[in-house]
């Protein structure tokens, strides 16, 4: 059987979830066994647009990137949204709560001109996506996951329930009872609270549950005494972007 | 000797944007010679306006996926300045250690996956796979130990969880201690290997005098998460007023600001701090250096990789070092904090103005936020390395092209790979790939 051809390719985003792969250690030489990398600009020269499977990590932040992603979209057979910049907008949607106009001065001034943006999305909203990788950075046993899933032809669900659910399991003392709020609640699970068993909170990376319990949140806002714009302003760093879901589907 | 040359390179950013890479050569003239860099900009310090200045160090973290404990470490030291909140000494030598880290990722990426291949004539590393088997496996090796290091210290090297302002939310337990040094350890041999396979590259030959700054210290330490600013012109100045250091200018021809000191530009960097304090590394970086022939006071920009190569050895021994200090001492669990966004008014608040400056791999590292009396960012201001290395880059270029005027296209063109590539600048990747076209030739 031939091997499937994968390249991965990058917009507004760190590179840090390519950089997870090279974190994967030796299991990277054997999934390098499985597939033929024809396009990665982070670690070779040689460029490809022959290939099957597109890994795309970044949020879509200007005309140009708007029409490069349809252009990898109609070579590619498979397309992974890799990363939370790619899967929900992630931290660059922050700049969506700004007027466009007003941040481009912020950060250069006269030179605005030269820069040219528009509202952060992430690729869902722009071309169809096959799979989802969420995460700031991806957790590496997802992607495994994820790529053996693609690779066989199967469907891939990042986990619709609270990171609660696994953060239980790794018997943290929950954060709201120190008196601290956590994105947990509203929060897929799926990265085993990896934030939350290092000591620090939840930051909602890996995008909202579809259906957050909201009464039980509101009544744990009202115990501890949060308000709600608070919890508002936390979910929007990385989930600013998923205002426009609401608009694309009126 | 009459002779026409164009030269236009250009390739791809490290986020989405572009560089070029302008030659232009007439009559063996040099008319035109620039580097462009055009990034898609994500507009991170326009972002943290309105944030708290405890989630800034969460914020630009992402900022650079591989350099993300760097922006870490120089964000915590600005939000504590402006806090005046005063780390304790174990906090301190944590994220020296997470700093040496950090420099070994860093520089090692470079060594193997940019240089390596330069060296053994290939493109990328993927035809060393089955050429080199184990120098791939050693560079896989020696990146997953400093990643591992990462992982126990601050639960992961990309974006790291738990550095923050204030101090560490998990701390390392004597069990933590002994697997990182025996990690550490067990990477020594292959540290000795990685230079000698760099003894084995010849460096273009090249000399440019120019500012070399850095941190610099009064102290017997090598300076890199401490320190005031300093340059090899005598340049001595409070991280306070970084902007007299920087003085960023705008060039017409780039939307990337450029930057001067004391003289037409500067470099910051491995080669900058090793002409700065060479004299303060570890005993064995020392040597290395003997080895490597690398003096102090060298001025060819080529040889700032051997100068990381130096650094990598400081740093592997150095963190041995604070780790087993830290064995003798013991790490105190109590220190552990839960700040959150401070709901519970962990750290006391006040408004006011803090700058952190930090040695991350490519060079000094600025950060400088602006609160209000709440801790809500007003302003941000974040000067990276590659930034200011931008003016001195052009510079060197434009000492190097009439010097090598009499080569082919195609060894011209490598020079200037060569040269852009050995600043590392956050670009480097990008920079292996470049595509060329000569016109006019």
């Amino acid at each position: 059987m031939r091997k499937p051809k994968v390249a991965f390719f990058d917009f507004a985003c760190c590179e840090g979830c390519q950089l997870q792969l090279a974190n994967i250690g030796d299991l990277l030489l054997d999934i390098l066994q499985l597939i033929e990398i024809v396009s990665f600009r982070e670690v070779m020269s040689e460029h490809s647009d022959d290939y099957d499977i597109a890994i795309v990590e970044g949020s879509i932040t200007t005309p140009h990137a708007v029409e490069r992603i349809k252009k990898i979209r109609k070579t590619a057979k498979i397309l992974i949204a890799y990363g939370s910049c790619a899967a929900i907008g992630g931290v660059n949607g922050m700049k969506n709560q700004f007027e466009l106009e007003d941040i481009r001065k912020y950060v250069y001034q006269d030179k605005a001109h030269s820069f040219e943006t528009i509202a952060t999305k992430p690729l869902h909203q722009v071309v169809k996506v096959d799979y989802e990788i969420p995460g700031c950075p991806v957790y590496p046993p997802e992607v495994v996951k994820v790529l053996k899933a693609a690779l066989s032809g199967l469907p891939y669900q990042v986990p619709d329930q609270s990171v609660c659910n696994e953060c239980k399991l790794n018997e943290n003392i929950c954060f709201f009872e120190r008196g601290i709020t956590c994105m947990g609640p509203l929060t897929r699970a799926g990265c085993n609270s990896w934030c939350i068993n290092n000591g620090n909170i939840c930051y909602g990376c890996r995008g909202m549950v579809s259906n957050p319990a909201v009464n039980g949140a509101m009544e744990i806002l009202k115990k501890y005494s949060i308000s709600p714009e608070w919890i508002a302003n936390k979910l929007d760093m990385y989930n600013k972007s998923r205002e426009q879901d609401k608009t694309d589907k009126k | 000797m009459s002779k026409n040359v164009k030269v236009n390179v250009e390739y791809l950013t490290r986020v989405e944007g572009h560089g070029n890479i302008v030659v232009n050569v007439k009559n063996g003239q040099l008319e035109e010679c620039r580097l462009e860099i055009v990034e898609a900009p994500r507009f991170f310090e326009g972002m943290l306006r309105g944030r708290s200045i405890f989630e800034a160090q969460h914020i630009t973290s992402r900022i650079c996926g591989i350099c993300a404990c760097a922006h870490t470490l120089a964000s915590v030291q600005a939000a504590e300045d402006a806090l005046g909140f005063k780390p304790s000494p174990q906090t301190i030598k944590l994220r020296k250690l997470l700093l040496h880290q950090e420099i070994l990722d860093s520089h090692l990426l470079h060594i193997y996956l940019l240089v390596a291949p330069d060296l053994l004539g290939v493109k990328s590393f993927i035809p060393l796979i089955d050429s080199h088997n184990k120098v791939v496996r050693r560079a896989l090796r020696m990146k997953k130990a400093f990643n591992d290091v990462c992982d126990i210290l601050v639960g992961r090297h990309v974006h790291p969880i738990s550095c923050i302002a204030g101090g560490f939310t998990k701390l390392p337990n004597e069990k933590d201690l002994d697997s990182m040094l025996s990690i550490l350890k067990g990477i020594q041999p292959d540290m000795d290997a990685t230079i000698d396979l760099l003894a084995t590259l010849t460096f273009p030959g090249f000399e440019r005098e120019t500012e070399y700054v850095g941190l610099v210290n009064h102290n017997g330490e090598y300076p890199l998460l401490e320190g005031e600013i300093g340059s090899t012109d005598g340049l001595r100045l409070s991280k306070k007023d970084y902007k007299k250091v920087t003085n960023e200018f705008i060039v017409g021809h780039s939307s990337a600001k450029h930057a001067k000191a004391s003289r037409e530009s500067y470099m910051v960097g491995a080669l900058a701090r090793y002409n700065l304090n060479h004299q303060k590394l570890h005993p064995k970086a020392l040597k290395t250096a003997d080895s490597l022939k690398l003096k102090p006071m060298t001025v060819n920009s080529f040889l700032n990789t051997v100068a990381q190569a130096v650094e990598c050895v400081h740093s592997l021994e150095d963190s041995i070092a604070i780790l087993e200090d830290l064995k003798k001492s013991g790490v105190d669990q109590n220190e552990a904090v839960v700040v959150g966004l401070n709901e519970k008014g962990t750290i006391p608040v006040r408004a006011g103005s803090g700058v952190g400056a930090v040695e991350v791999p490519r060079g000094i590292l600025f950060h400088h936020y602006e609160i209000d009396e709440k801790g809500k960012i007003v302003n941000a201001n974040c000067v990276i390395p590659t930034g200011q290395n931008l003016n001195n880059i052009e510079h060197d270029m434009r000492k190097l092209v009439p010097e090598i005027l009499n080569k082919t296209d195609e060894e011209i063109t490598l020079a200037m790979e060569m040269l852009v590539r050995a600043y590392d600048p956050c670009i480097s990747c990008s920079a292996h790939f470049l595509n060329v076209r000569f016109i006019g030739r």
